[in-house]
C-alpha cells in the first residue's frame, strides 16, 4: 500500500490527496503553514486554477511568489507587497542621489587636479565594465531586461525571501 | 434598485444591499477592477480582508489588492515579486557602486594631501611631476587593493 501522507492542502481541506494532486509537490505535509497562508489570502481554488494554467516547470516559482505575497499581505493587510515596493523604491532613489553627489565630488576633484585631462569620472571602468547590468539611463524600477534572465530559477525568489527583514518596518514612507 | 449595483454585486449577480462592503470601492463603471481582484483573490477573501480592517483603510487596501492582482495577471509566475527582486538588485548594485566611489574619493583625497605635503617647499619646480603622479593614479587602473 503506497500510503503517502496527504499534502498540506488536502490535510487542511480535509479531503483525499489524489496521486496527481496539483498541490502535493509544492505544499508538503511537513509545512502546513505555507499552504494555510496562501489559502487565507488567495483561496485554494484560485491557487489551483493558477497552477493549472502554468507549465509544470514554472509552478514551483509561482508557489514561492504566491507564498511571498501572501506573507506580505498578512503582515500588512492594507499595503501588502506594494508597501515593500514603495519602500524599496525610496531606498534606491535616495542611494542614487547619494551616488550622484559622490560622482560629482569625484568630478570636482579630478577637474581641480587634472585640468588638462578629459573629464571621464562617470565612465569609471571599474564601475561600468565590470557590471554589465548597470544602466544609468532608465528609471531603476523599469530596468527589466537585464533581470529577466533569472526567470524559471527559484534562486531569485529565495533571494527575495531571504531579504524579508527589509519589510519588517517602514512599509510605506 | 438593480441599476445601482456595485461591480462586485453585478459580477456575482446578486442584489447590492445598502451596506454592501464592496460598493464604495468597486463602482459599477469600472467592472475590470473587481474582475481582476476577484480572479486572483476571490470575492469571499476580499470581503473578509475588508471586514477585518478599519473603514478608513479599506480604500487603500483595495487599491493595493488591485495593483497586485494586475501584476499577477500580467506575470502569473512571479507577479509583483519580480519587481521586488529587481529593486533589491538595484539597491545592492547602487550600494556597492556608492561604496566604490566613496572609497575612490577617499583615495584621491589622501593621494592629493600626501603629494601636497611632499612637494610643499618646491611646488613650482616639481609641478609637472605632481601632475604626472596624479595622472598615473587616476587614469590607469592603479586602484588600491580594497577597491574591487
Amino acid at each position: 500500500m503506497g500510503g503517502t501522507s496527504p499534502c498540506a492542502s488536502c490535510k487542511l481541506l480535509r479531503r483525499r490527496c489524489a496521486k496527481d494532486c496539483i498541490f502535493a509537490p509544492y505544499f508538503p505535509s511537513d509545512d502546513p503553514q505555507k499552504f494555510a497562508i496562501v489559502h487565507k489570502v488567495f483561496g485554494a481554488s484560485n491557487v489551483g486554477k493558477m497552477l493549472q494554467e502554468l507549465p509544470a516547470h514554472q509552478r514551483a516559482d509561482a508557489v514561492s511568489s504566491l507564498v511571498y505575497e501572501a506573507n506580505a499581505r498578512v503582515r500588512d493587510p492594507v499595503y501588502g507587497c506594494v508597501g515593500a515596493i514603495s519602500f524599496l523604491q525610496n531606498q534606491v532613489s535616495e542611494l542614487q542621489m547619494q551616488l550622484a553627489v559622490a560622482q560629482a565630488e569625484i568630478l570636482c576633484i579630478q577637474m581641480q587636479h587634472e585640468p588638462a585631462e578629459p573629464v571621464a569620472v562617470t565612465q569609471n571602468p571599474e564601475l561600468d565594465d565590470s557590471n554589465p547590468h548597470h544602466q544609468r539611463q532608465q528609471p531603476y524600477y523599469l530596468q527589466n531586461e537585464q533581470y529577466l534572465n533569472f526567470a524559471s530559477s527559484s534562486n531569485v525568489i529565495q533571494d527575495s525571501l531571504q531579504r524579508e527583514s527589509f519589510f519588517g518596518h517602514d512599509m510605506v514612507s | 434598485m438593480i441599476s445601482g449595483r456595485c461591480a462586485a454585486c453585478k459580477s456575482q449577480r446578486r442584489k447590492c444591499p445598502s451596506d454592501c462592503i464592496f460598493s464604495p470601492y468597486f463602482p459599477p463603471n469600472d467592472p475590470q477592477r473587481f474582475a481582476c481582484v476577484h480572479r486572483i483573490y476571490g470575492c469571499s477573501n476580499v470581503g473578509k480582508m475588508l471586514q477585518q480592517m478599519p473603514v478608513q483603510m479599506r480604500a487603500q487596501a483595495v487599491d493595493t489588492l488591485y495593483m497586485e492582482a494586475r501584476w499577477r495577471i500580467e506575470d502569473p509566475v512571479y507577479g509583483c515579486v519580480k519587481l521586488i527582486s529587481q529593486l533589491h538588485q538595484n539597491l545592492n548594485d547602487t550600494e556597492s557602486e556608492l561604496a566604490k566611489v566613496k572609497a575612490l574619493i577617499a583615495f584621491h583625497k589622501l593621494q592629493i594631501s600626501q603629494v601636497n605635503e611632499l612637494h610643499q617647499p618646491d611646488l613650482d619646480a616639481s609641478q609637472s611631476n605632481v601632475e604626472q603622479f596624479q595622472f598615473n593614479y587616476s587614469t590607469q587602473n592603479h586602484y588600491p587593493w580594497f577597491i574591487n
